[in-house]
């Protein structure tokens, strides 16, 4: 399988994040063209080329483009909204700020088609807080596109308007989850919300929103100029395309690599270099701690949305962390549960309490004084926090319970066996914290 | 410091840019940061003020967000990552032992308040692994030497330069940035390296020969 830098192939360029680049390297190209089309075939472009979100959940992009009213009536009649989800920050994902920080006009460009396309006249970006520098690399793109016609009013002469806000968030990890986004984008606590209704609908200000991963948006003007045929060369049937995968842990080479849907580990690896030396395989995610571990075993399953729920798992944002045969299996559960309970936001019972008593329990465990039962309670709880609660928050957090005691059950025993954590060192976690 | 008419100005710039007045109070309680160097009751009642809320309503927002500090910070802002694989690879270590070097624990500024310690949560930056930063600026690829030696040095008042991110200012100047004031330093934006991990994909397909396959010569597009 080759490497196929496609969003990555400006990041190398001297000042790669200027508009002066950007525009050698055939910037503002797709927005060109995509203003010379109807809006509505620009949507059926980006459904032709099968664009799936970026963000984790896969969803088909020109499908949500499409789900917006349009019209004078009703919902219709209401502003629209393009609102991009620049707040990474699952475990393990690391594609989109290196983006914006390297590449930020890729962005802003797949924001003026996609509001084109959806007649939407004010955009904002949700950049996570801590982006500091990405957000001071987006200023300078927004006020250069606008000094160069591709923002504003009268677009390249079209007379199509658009402004686009940034907004930076303020460290909440649920703020990447679309609805609580949109909460915390108008000011609240960042809570998600019930759906339906869903943001096509009633979103930003209850008016219709798209709402689009920053790797989905910047996808875009490369559609527009490769067209849906080019881009369904690359990837599967059902996931085409190329994507970013974000390598790190015990590899040789940590780093982004771009290659397509459909690739599996084990290529991947080869490329990369394999693992550090001395280091084996033990468990990697595919997607993010949200994503259930897998093992050795599944280096040969494809790394792509239909690929991932068959090894039974998810492709999520395509953030490989790997780890190797000195990892804890325990206190690495533990940790990303640590990580759920902080970052859970309180609204649903059974991810709330059900976070914060795992976390009691899997500290007991962890530090060998643990029993048979509690194996037994995590497993319950997973199964209690799973699919009752309002987002996917309290779903991932069971996933690195629920997986590493389906692999790895014996290393948990061996915790209460011998009393301690085999892979004991000075540094126990109650000093880290 | 006592918040100014010039604040009470800025938040209003801050208003104007959205349809709908309280989506401006993130960016706001940035503002009183970068005025306050944490959000304080005045803060609180400012924002509760130019948008017609309880002050309850802004402090139920402000206690929400971790970046919202309900203490005094320091001028220099030491966030470790101690998530999963940056804890494995290190980071619980730097964090134990700036925590000791420091005499601080999480959330606390050390004595001659220079310094506030957090350990934080993923920082977005796992393939330079492990990271902390310094009022948000990345310091990559990080030991617990050259941890020590960055905190060293920001005590003494000699700025380390961050791999990745713009030479560093006080926190309150980087929370003004949050508030959407950009960056007045002509070097600021161009601040920093790529970094390898970054580049590694595509430089190894450089390196292979290999690539996307080319546009169609057709015009594409569906025109």
């Amino acid at each position: 399988m080759p490497l196929t830098p496609v969003l990555t192939k400006r990041w190398g360029e001297p000042e790669s994040w200027t508009l002066s680049t950007y525009e050698r390297t055939e910037g503002y190209q797709g927005l060109r063209k995509a203003l010379q089309m109807e809006p509505d075939a620009v949507i059926a472009l980006v459904k032709d080329a099968g664009l799936r979100g970026r963000g984790g959940a896969g969803f088909p992009t020109g499908m949500k483009w499409g789900f917006i009213p349009q019209g004078t009536e009703g919902q219709a009649a209401k502003p629209h909204y393009v609102v991009v989800n620049a707040d990474e920050g699952e475990p393990g994902t690391c594609k989109d700020f290196p983006l914006m920080m390297a590449d930020p006009h890729s962005l802003i460009e797949g924001i003026v088609i996609a509001a084109y396309a959806v007649r939407c006249h004010h955009a904002f970006v949700y950049v996570r807080g801590e982006m500091v520098h990405a957000r001071r690399r987006l200023d300078a793109a927004v006020a250069e596109a606008r000094g160069a016609g591709y923002l504003g009013s009268n677009i390249l002469g079209t007379g199509f308007d658009l402004e686009i806000t940034l907004h930076s968030g303020a460290g909440a990890y649920i703020c990447g989850e679309e609805t609580a986004l949109l909460d915390s984008l108008e000011g609240f606590r960042g809570q998600p919300r019930l759906r339906p209704p869903f943001p096509a609908t009633h979103g930003l200000y209850a008016a219709p929103t798209v709402i689009n991963n920053v790797e989905t948006i910047a996808t875009v003007p490369f559609i527009l100029l490769g067209g849906a045929e080019w881009f369904t060369s690359m990837g599967t049937e059902k996931s085409p395309g190329p994507k970013i995968f974000c390598l790190s842990g015990h590899v040789a080479r940590p780093g982004q690599y771009e290659v397509p849907l459909g690739t599996t580990l084990r290529e991947l690896l080869d490329i990369a270099g394999g693992l550090r030396e001395g280091s084996e395989l033990k468990f990697w995610t595919p997607g993010g701690s949200s994503t259930p571990f897998l093992t050795a075993e599944h280096l040969d399953a494809p790394l792509d949305f239909e690929g991932m729920v068959a090894a039974g798992s998810l492709l999520g944002t395509a953030a490989l962390m790997i780890f190797d045969q000195n990892t804890c299996i325990v206190r690495a559960a533990l940790r990303f549960n640590e990580f759920y309970a902080h970052e859970s936001c309180g609204k649903c019972t059974p991810c709330r309490e059900g976070t914060y008593w795992m976390t009691q329990i899997l500290q007991r465990l962890e530090s060998g004084s643990g029993t048979a039962e509690d194996i037994d309670t995590l497993l319950d709880t997973c199964d209690n926090i799973f699919g009752r609660a309002f987002c996917a928050l309290g779903d991932g957090a069971t996933s690195p319970i629920v997986s590493s005691i389906e692999y790895f059950r014996d290393e948990y025993v061996e915790h209460y066996e011998r009393g301690c954590c085999p892979f004991a060192t000075d540094l126990t976690l109650a000093a880290a914290r | 410091m006592p918040l100014t008419e010039q604040t009470r100005v800025q938040a209003r710039e801050i208003i104007a840019r959205y349809p709908q007045a309280r989506s401006a109070l993130l960016p706001m309680l940035h503002l009183v940061q970068s005025e306050e160097g944490y959000v304080t009751s005045e803060g609180v009642a400012l924002c509760a003020e130019e948008l017609g809320l309880t002050k309850a309503e802004v402090g139920a927002v402000a206690t929400f967000y971790t970046m919202y500090k309900r203490r005094p910070t320091g001028d220099y802002l030491v966030s470790v990552c101690t998530n999963t694989l940056c804890g494995v690879l290190g980071g619980d270590e730097i964090f134990a032992t700036l925590s000791e070097h420091l005499g601080v624990g999480h959330n606390e500024t050390s004595e001659d308040g220079t310094v506030t310690l957090e350990h934080a949560e993923c920082l977005a930056a796992c393939d330079f692994a492990p990271v902390l930063t310094v009022n948000y600026e990345l310091y990559d690829n990080q030991t617990v030497e050259s941890a020590v030696d960055v905190v060293r040095r920001l005590q003494t008042g000699e700025l380390p330069l961050p791999t990745r991110g713009a030479p560093l200012c006080t926190f309150r100047e980087i929370e003004r940035l949050l508030a959407g004031f950009a960056d007045p330093r002509p070097d600021a934006v161009a601040g920093g390296t790529t970094g390898e991990p970054t580049l590694a994909g595509l430089r190894l397909a450089e390196e292979r020969g290999e690539s996307a396959p080319a546009y169609p010569t057709t015009s594409a597009g569906g025109q």
